[in-house]
């Protein structure tokens, strides 16, 4: 009778506990999403006439939110790494565009603020806070080039006397349908980083806004279908996970939920643990040694989107017989030579480059002297080895470039390269200008000559994680000629580089030599033996 | 010609057993040291952990079965006659001489058999499972508090397998050889597989010693 009672108890208890229940319909799903609709708000039913205004909306309910994104890489374009250098965009080199010191009217347009400007009160402002660009989810919501940063609120021509019209955003029903951020979102940003779609990482570009399993298991769409703030957790706009402070080497192993933790959460060991390899234990003998990342994700830029691996802009000034900068396409319609940029050349699947990593990166910043030689300038250098107790072996990208650089002063340059000044070398393509603009925007001194320097740029890969089918099978490593040919200081079963020369001279020697003497010896027998018969 | 019982049921089927496992291990380990391509590296490698791993349930047997049956005597070193037995490799064999050594139940192995197994039994084989098992086990030792063995690089004890490795195959090619040398190139495999040995005519009288094996009885 007791045991009935209970059965039916558990019965009851599973048909009314809403856990247990069939999923929500569309409605409820709305409901359940928010506690709040934004098209509700009497501070959002408003014809805004600027970003601000929206920005100011936001803050009325939202009072801290601009005083937590003063406090983001994402704001201020600044880190100060352990080692003391002064990094993040505001202070770096890159071997794309090369610095955003007098380009800012473009680069700006991925700046989270309204109207750039490299001052105090900009950055201490906080109505110019773009809560929209990340906040958005009509899609609708664009910065063109060309505004520092400012959305666009009237019909505008651009560049002016080109006939293009940009049409404003209607900020009203953007600022109504505001909500978490999304692939789309933070891709429009990160997925287009160094001027163009999947240019910069080679992880990280369009494709992943409607990602299939195949290109990444954590996005696919049609499955776990994560944000990027999934991985990246966010709290207080605090977005963990910058590739300025990475970890290259996480012990900690998977967090909790209601426990806290000072490891990164962002990285794989936070969900997978240290042993994640269940059916093959074996694997987990590899964690020690290499990122997850090296055999997760076998190739980079798998979603039909090139990467850019070289960039040379020394052959850049070219003109058509138009007079405009030369532009030569290939087959698929896109452009390997620019008279504006110089030579491309773009990639897909590609392979990545293997190295001991550390987590630390040292850069070389904007005003550092750099030597000219053989060997390609190394614009950011990853560190680690296989000693140090800290390194993995990680999968990366190499960018390659040739920029301008001068011979005297041994500076990689800061050029003018965007504006409607006569100086900007889009506009104009002369060197000594943008150069000479471009470096007195930096208070850096200019000898007049412009040289190029061949240089490289390390990025980590670690989006684009296959199914643990296409992962790396053993013989991609443990085999001569392999993916990890050229690192070193370990030993890879398989791999013959890593064997003792003599011993296996010597074993193999001693192993002929017996052979040959049992064969001599047997020889002798049959032919002794015949003569005695 | 008379014949005798010299190899029992287990030690028959261990030692085929052992020596299949053998030759597969040699093969799948130098696919793993990267010397060819054949199962693929994964397939090599998996198959090489199983069979060493069934050896090793095979080695257990044959210890047990050696110290119950005494049959560990079978591997005391002598050093008497080993002359005359080396002597007859190097120069009897091509003549017809006779064999100076008589097998018998209690000394199936002449001195320089031996020897030889001996040395199979105390070096390689356990230079081959210690190096294997810290091999197969790198990182659990690399755990432990032991400086001396937690600081052991891979490559180490990579090199000393392979050297063990290296020694099975001479041992092997050379094992094999010597046991087409009965008085026909069959006889000595065919005692293997069946147990059972021809009686070779009684040796000549001078070399009778060597007959006599350790004391058993």
């Amino acid at each position: 009778m007791r045991t009935r009672l209970l059965l039916a108890a558990l019965l009851a208890s599973m048909l009314l506990n809403p856990a247990v229940q069939a999923a929500p319909d569309a409605d409820t799903a709305k409901l359940l999403a928010s506690t709040a609709d934004h098209s509700k708000f009497e501070a959002l039913k408003h014809q805004f006439k600027s970003g601000p205004e929206v920005t100011k909306a936001c803050l009325s309910c939202h009072t801290e939110a601009a005083k937590q994104i003063h406090k983001t890489e994402h704001w201020t374009w600044e880190y100060k790494s352990p080692e003391g250098q002064l990094l993040g965009k505001k202070h770096v080199i890159n071997n794309f565009c090369t610095s955003i010191s007098s380009n800012e009217d473009d680069c700006a347009a991925c700046h989270i603020g309204y109207g750039w400007k490299d001052d105090k009160a900009y950055f201490a402002s906080e109505t110019i806070v773009d809560c929209l660009v990340c906040h958005d989810t009509t899609g609708t919501y664009r910065k063109p080039i060309g505004f520092a940063g400012n959305v666009v609120t009237k019909l505008t021509e651009y560049p002016p006397g080109s006939g293009k019209m940009i049409k404003p955003a209607n900020l009203q029903k953007i600022a109504q349908s505001v909500g978490k951020t999304s692939r789309d979102s933070c891709g429009a940003c990160h997925f287009f980083g160094g001027g163009g779609d999947g240019v910069k990482h080679g992880d990280l570009d369009s494709s992943l806004a409607s990602a299939d399993k195949a290109l990444d298991v954590h996005m696919d769409s049609l499955g776990n279908n994560f944000a990027c703030d999934t991985c990246h957790l966010t709290q207080g706009h605090q977005v963990p996970g910058s590739r300025y402070a990475p970890t290259a080497m996480d012990k900690s192993g998977a967090h909790l939920r209601g426990k806290e933790y000072s490891s990164n959460p962002t990285d794989c060991q936070a969900c997978h643990g240290l042993t994640p390899h269940k059916k093959n234990a074996k694997l987990n003998n590899h964690t020690d040694v290499v990122a997850c990342q090296t055999c997760h994700i076998p190739r980079y830029a798998r979603g039909g989107v090139p990467t850019l691996m070289s960039w040379d802009w020394s052959t850049a000034g070219k003109r058509g017989p138009d007079g405009k900068p030369l532009i030569v396409k290939d087959d698929k319609g896109r452009v390997t030579y620019s008279g504006s940029k110089g030579d491309f050349v773009r990639a897909e699947n590609v392979l990545p480059d293997y190295i001991w990593f550390n987590g630390r990166v040292k850069y070389t910043v904007i005003g550092e002297k750099v030597e000219k030689g053989d060997q390609a300038a190394q614009i950011n250098r990853f560190e680690g080895s296989a000693r140090d107790g800290k390194s993995l072996i990680w999968p990366v990208k190499i960018m390659r470039g040739k920029q301008a650089y001068d011979p005297v002063t041994k500076l990689i340059t800061v050029t003018h390269l965007s504006g409607e000044d006569g100086n900007a070398y889009w506009t104009n393509l002369n060197w000594k200008n943008a150069v000479a603009t471009g470096m007195a925007s930096d208070g850096l001194p200019f000898s007049g000559k412009v040289d190029f320097i061949t240089t490289e740029m390390t990025w980590p890969i670690t989006h684009m994680v296959a199914p643990k089918e296409k992962a790396l099978g053993c013989a991609d490593c443990h085999a001569s000629g392999g993916r990890l040919e050229k690192v070193s200081d370990i030993y890879i079963p398989g791999r013959a580089r890593d064997h003792l020369y003599w011993l296996d001279v010597a074993g193999w020697a001693i192993a002929a030599l017996t052979l040959l003497g049992v064969l001599g010896h047997g020889l002798a027998r049959v032919i002794l033996s015949k003569r005695t018969h | 010609m008379p014949r005798i019982y010299i190899f029992k049921r287990f030690e028959r089927s261990w030692h085929w057993a052992q020596a299949a496992l053998i030759i597969f291990m040699l093969v799948t380990g130098f696919e793993i040291h990267g010397t060819y391509s054949l199962l693929g590296w994964q397939k090599a490698a998996s198959l090489h952990t199983t069979a060493a791993w069934t050896l090793i349930v095979l080695w257990l047997f044959a210890i047990f079965w050696h110290f119950t049956t005494g049959e560990w005597r079978q591997y005391i070193p002598t050093g008497k006659n080993i002359a005359a037995v080396m002597s007859y490799y190097a120069t009897g064999i091509f003549t017809g001489a006779p064999h100076p050594f008589r097998v018998t139940q209690l000394s199936k192995h002449n001195p320089l058999q031996r020897l030889a197994y001996l040395l199979v039994k105390l070096l390689i084989n356990p230079l081959i499972w210690v190096s294997g098992l810290a091999y197969l086990y790198f990182n659990e030792l690399g755990a432990l508090k032991i400086a001396a063995i937690s600081g052991l690089k891979l490559g180490t004890i990579a090199q000393l397998h392979t050297a063990a490795a290296f020694m099975m195959l001479a041992f092997l090619i050379g094992h094999f050889y010597l046991s087409t040398t009965g008085h026909t190139p069959l006889a000595h495999i065919k005692a293997m597989i069946t147990g059972w040995e021809d009686q070779d005519e009684p040796p000549v009288s001078g070399a009778r010693a060597a007959t006599s094996g350790p004391t058993h009885a």
